[in-house]
């Protein structure tokens, strides 16, 4: 995975609470075997009349919005469904960081683990991020992970909190699925202490 | 352990390899693991990219649920697939388990259906388990004392891998539900109440642990009703603590432990339920015995309310982001505040979904059909979760009930529930469902859906408008 580290980039607000992931990407997205066509679909519903063309109001399509790579929006963004379609339709589409209120907690983690900052700050400095984007729609924020700090346009410095371990994973670029596979020893050890009534299914077990 | 502990807490407890430390999150073992077509492809590339084996091949089971058509057998006893998309990702799950030597239960045959059916209907979801599937909804298992969740696709590359995941230790709050449900007020109308009353966000960061004498009195399909919404109020697992009901409902499963393996079992699962002084770290309480059958009547599960309540105004709600939100809703439902859902007319009604698939339900929705017709107009669907649950209800000669209804009688499978497969509600039209999320389009791109109970669908295929089915009670039997 490429380490994520300090990056400034175009923020776009999406002012609403309780986005949830059917809206980040319909299920009729959902039907591949691999990340293809995600961000085509990243909040279809939303982005496209229902004549196919883009519409004009939402936010992603203003032309000023153009190149954006981080999502400001409202609390419990991510919520409903475990799809980390969701995560991969954002990245697909550009986006390297979600400033938020809160998160849900499946798309938060699922975020974190490719590389898609879920970034919460405070109620006042999101709404200093909101009037800043109002009164200018290209404005840019830094976002320093190292330093778990938001830049604000103003210059100001907005601290978030993340999980240590994925930021440690992120800042160098190291993969969690890594960390687990060196704990074999403690693995096996667990498992050999599992009660033998634990019944297991056999390979050939077929409906 | 000397310390007081919950439900929770002795199952995270058991199954911690490597405990939270201050750089590092436990490394937390996973009983079963649960995977579809949808959520597990490219977990599989991700596996065969590194070289790296399904660690328990023996403690993963697969299914095929979501992209799949419900559609009646043909000529030849097969559910036809059309959608080349649908085929792909089916052929791709059935190399996956081949390759990697997994169990999968395929479209059609005898033990297949919705992954949170399945589980518990082998005997292969008990107390005390973790459990994982890249599915949110796997919460429903949480009704057997489980410690449930959904887990993203890296995850589920993490648990083929290693049969482990990184998790921080979860809050925990206690859910109280006290008095006794009124009749036509049912398990479904709990959980609705509770979202509608704490919000979508109400459980984040939390397990919920389900208690108090309502939850006691429910069946072991009704807990599993309840768990199943528990991630819509935010919370990624729901538990209840296991009884003799529990108990009874494991024993004598495919899975279920046997003979003196079963008496084992049994002992350690009696030890489950939480320490009289174990604290949480948050509580919730409903009254059970003043509620009504629940309806949403937005677009999110906490935007529900009573049935026979009226719709409500944004200028009632407290702050401009939640009347922004609901000015929203309302206009995506095409629903005018300060009037009421009753009466307001519907073109689907859908029964199924891992909520309310299982025979209880089936059952319920027949009781109410016996002898009746449905409305004109409206589509009806049945659809069991699982083959087996299809078989039971043919048995029971329920299939009859809903056909003569004039309601159709399909495969198992997620169906209409989340628009990805060919049961779709059409654009701009309303859709009473029993299934757990009315977010825009969920049934398909324009769907208009009113999350309810299985008895309130079927009152309301019955009638073709939203039915109070406290209304209907009358000669219905076994409700």
């Amino acid at each position: 995975m490429e380490p994520v580290t300090t990056f400034s980039g175009k923020a776009v607000a999406l002012v609403a609470d309780d986005v949830d992931t059917d809206q980040i990407i319909p299920a009729a997205y959902l039907k591949v075997t691999d990340k293809s066509g995600l961000a085509e679909g990243l909040f279809k519903a939303w982005r496209y009349l229902p004549d196919g063309t883009p519409s004009p109001d939402f936010p992603l399509n203003r032309p000023e919005a153009a190149g954006a790579t981080v999502l400001v929006t409202g609390r419990n963004f991510g919520c409903g469904s475990s799809r980390e379609h969701a995560p991969w339709a954002l990245q697909g589409y550009g986006f390297k960081a979600v400033i938020a209120l809160s998160f849900a907690d499946i798309f938060r983690n699922n975020s974190l683990k490719i590389g898609l900052l879920p970034i919460v700050i405070d109620e006042a400095s999101h709404r200093e991020l909101l009037r800043y984007l109002e009164a200018d729609p290209d404005t840019s924020v830094t976002v320093d992970l190292p330093n778990q700090q938001v830049i604000l346009p103003g210059g100001r410095a907005v601290s978030f909190p993340i999980d240590g371990f994925a930021k440690h994973c992120l800042v160098h670029g190291v993969d969690q699925l890594g960390f687990i596979l060196q704990q074999e020893e403690s693995i096996a050890a667990y498992e050999a202490a599992t009660p033998a009534w634990v019944n297991t299914l056999r390979p050939d077990e077929r409906g | 352990m000397s310390q007081s502990r919950t439900l929770f807490d002795k199952v995270w407890d058991a199954h911690v390899v490597r405990p939270e430390s201050a750089d590092t999150p436990a490394v937390l073992y996973i009983d079963l693991h649960l995977i579809h077509e949808v959520t597990s492809p490219q977990a599989f590339t991700e596996l065969r990219q590194r070289g790296l084996r399904v660690r328990r091949p023996d403690r993963t089971l697969a299914t095929m649920d979501h992209s799949t058509p419900t559609t009646p057998r043909n000529a030849l006893g097969v559910i036809p697939v059309i959608d080349p998309q649908a085929i792909a990702q089916l052929d791709r799950l059935r190399a996956n388990c081949a390759d990697f030597g997994i169990p999968l239960y395929e479209l059609g045959s005898s033990n297949q259906g919705i992954v949170h059916v399945i589980g518990p209907e082998q005997g292969l979801t008990q107390p005390g388990m973790t459990i994982v599937c890249g599915d949110s909804h796997t919460s429903t298992h949480g009704a057997f004392g489980a410690l449930a969740f959904g887990i993203g696709t890296s995850e589920v590359g993490h648990v083929l891998a290693t049969q482990c995941l990184l998790q921080y230790r979860p809050r925990t709050c206690a859910v109280r539900v006290e008095g006794r449900l009124q009749p036509g007020v049912t398990a479904k109308d709990i959980i609705l109440a509770i979202i509608a009353k704490y919000g979508v966000g109400g459980g984040t960061g939390h397990v919920f642990e389900y208690m108090g004498e309502a939850i006691r009195a429910l069946s072991m399909e009704e807990r599993m009703t309840i768990c199943n919404m528990s991630i819509e109020g935010g919370a990624r697992a729901g538990m209840v603590a296991p009884d003799d009901m529990t108990f009874e409902y494991v024993a004598g499963r495919p899975y279920a432990p046997k003979g003196a393996d079963f008496e084992a079992a049994l002992a350690r699962w009696r030890r489950l339920p939480g320490d009289p002084e174990a604290r949480f770290d948050k509580e919730m309480f409903l009254d059970a015995s003043a509620l009504a059958p629940m309806i949403t009547y937005g677009t999110n599960p906490g935007m529900g309310m009573p049935i026979d309540a009226a719709i409500p105004s944004p200028e009632q709600l407290p702050d401009a982001s939640s009347r922004q939100a609901l000015d929203k809703a309302l206009s995506y439902m095409g629903l005018a505040p300060g009037k009421p859902l009753l009466g307001h007319k519907v073109d689907v009604v859908f029964i199924g979904s891992c909520t309310n698939s299982r025979i209880s339900d089936l059952r319920q929705v027949a009781a109410f059909f016996k002898g009746r017709k449905v409305a004109e107009g409206v589509r009806v669907m049945v659809v069991p979760g699982s083959q087996q649950v299809k078989r039971q209800a043919e048995a029971e000669g329920l299939d009859e009930i809903f056909r003569a209804a004039g309601a159709e009688w399909r495969e198992a499978g997620c169906s209409a529930c989340l628009g990805m497969n060919d049961d779709k509600v059409p654009p701009g039209k309303y859709a009473l469902s029993t299934s757990n999320r009315n977010f825009e389009g969920r049934q398909g791109p324009g769907a208009r859906t009113l999350l309810a109970s299985p008895l309130t669908a079927a009152a309301t295929a019955l009638t073709g408008v939203v039915t109070d089915p406290r209304t209907m009670l009358d000669g219905v039997a076994t409700v």
